[in-house]
């Protein structure tokens, strides 16, 4: 009984890492405009530079166009 | 007991924690794949002894809007050399790729994988990803993106690819 109730845990600990993230090729969905933040892309490219300037954030912010493939 | 479901607890968490695809590495010999939906070649075995180009894209995918006029140019310069650019696309509907297609068509051989089956082999970590195998039927390298600065060092490297001998 306590064995099973230790697999629980350990899976329920697990939580969403047992799941994995979409591959690259799966991400055609996120890849559409409707999935981005939607605001003028000027002010997008500057709010990205900020981040990454700042925080060396990047990512979120939609997938396709980035040029480098990784998102 | 503490040391047991210790064990337990972080072997379990290992053992789901997401495994990602191994990526292929220069060096190893190409995974075996089919070419569905070529006109050409139906499996990448067919093409040993040709440089061959891979190329996994995907309608969406914004830097393959770049990469395939590029990719034109390099199957019209070099294929009677033996370089053979195959475009893999990922697309999950036919139709994306095939409006894809209408805009920017394709010179060189196509093959169609909507579930990716042969991006899981080759462990795709980016769109675009492109792969170069030589004539031994070896990975010589692995590139992920497609940005204007690639174009020159692509090129030497194909180049190159084109130079070495057969074994």
């Amino acid at each position: 009984m306590k064995k099973a109730i230790s697999a629980a845990c350990v899976l329920v600990l697990a939580g969403c890492s047992s799941l994995s993230p979409p591959q690259a090729w799966e991400k055609g969905n996120l890849a559409k405009p409707e999935m981005t933040m939607g605001s003028d892309t000027l002010d997008e490219r500057f709010v990205q530079h900020i981040y990454s300037s700042k925080e060396n954030a990047s990512g979120g912010y939609g997938v396709g166009g980035g040029g480098c493939g990784c998102n | 007991m503490k040391l047991y479901e210790g064990t337990l607890a972080i072997g379990l968490c290992w053992a789901l924690a997401a495994g990602s695809a191994c990526a292929v590495d220069a060096g190893q010999p190409v995974p075996q794949i089919e070419l569905v939906g070529s006109t050409g070649a139906k499996k990448l075995s067919d093409l040993q002894g040709k440089v061959v180009y891979i190329d996994f894209w995907a309608s969406w995918c914004g830097p393959c809007r770049q990469s395939f006029p590029w990719m034109n140019d390099m199957q019209r310069k070099y294929g009677a050399n033996g370089l053979q650019i195959v475009g893999i696309n990922l697309d999950a509907k036919r139709i994306d790729a095939d409006q894809f297609l209408s805009q920017l068509p394709a010179q060189f051989a196509l093959a169609f994988d909507a579930k990716g089956e042969s991006a899981k082999k080759f462990g795709v970590k980016g769109m675009p990803t492109s792969v170069l195998i030589g004539k031994d039927g070896k990975v010589l390298l692995t590139h992920q993106g497609f940005r204007d600065e690639d174009r020159k060092a692509l090129e030497d490297m194909l180049i190159a690819a084109m130079a070495a001998k057969a074994n």
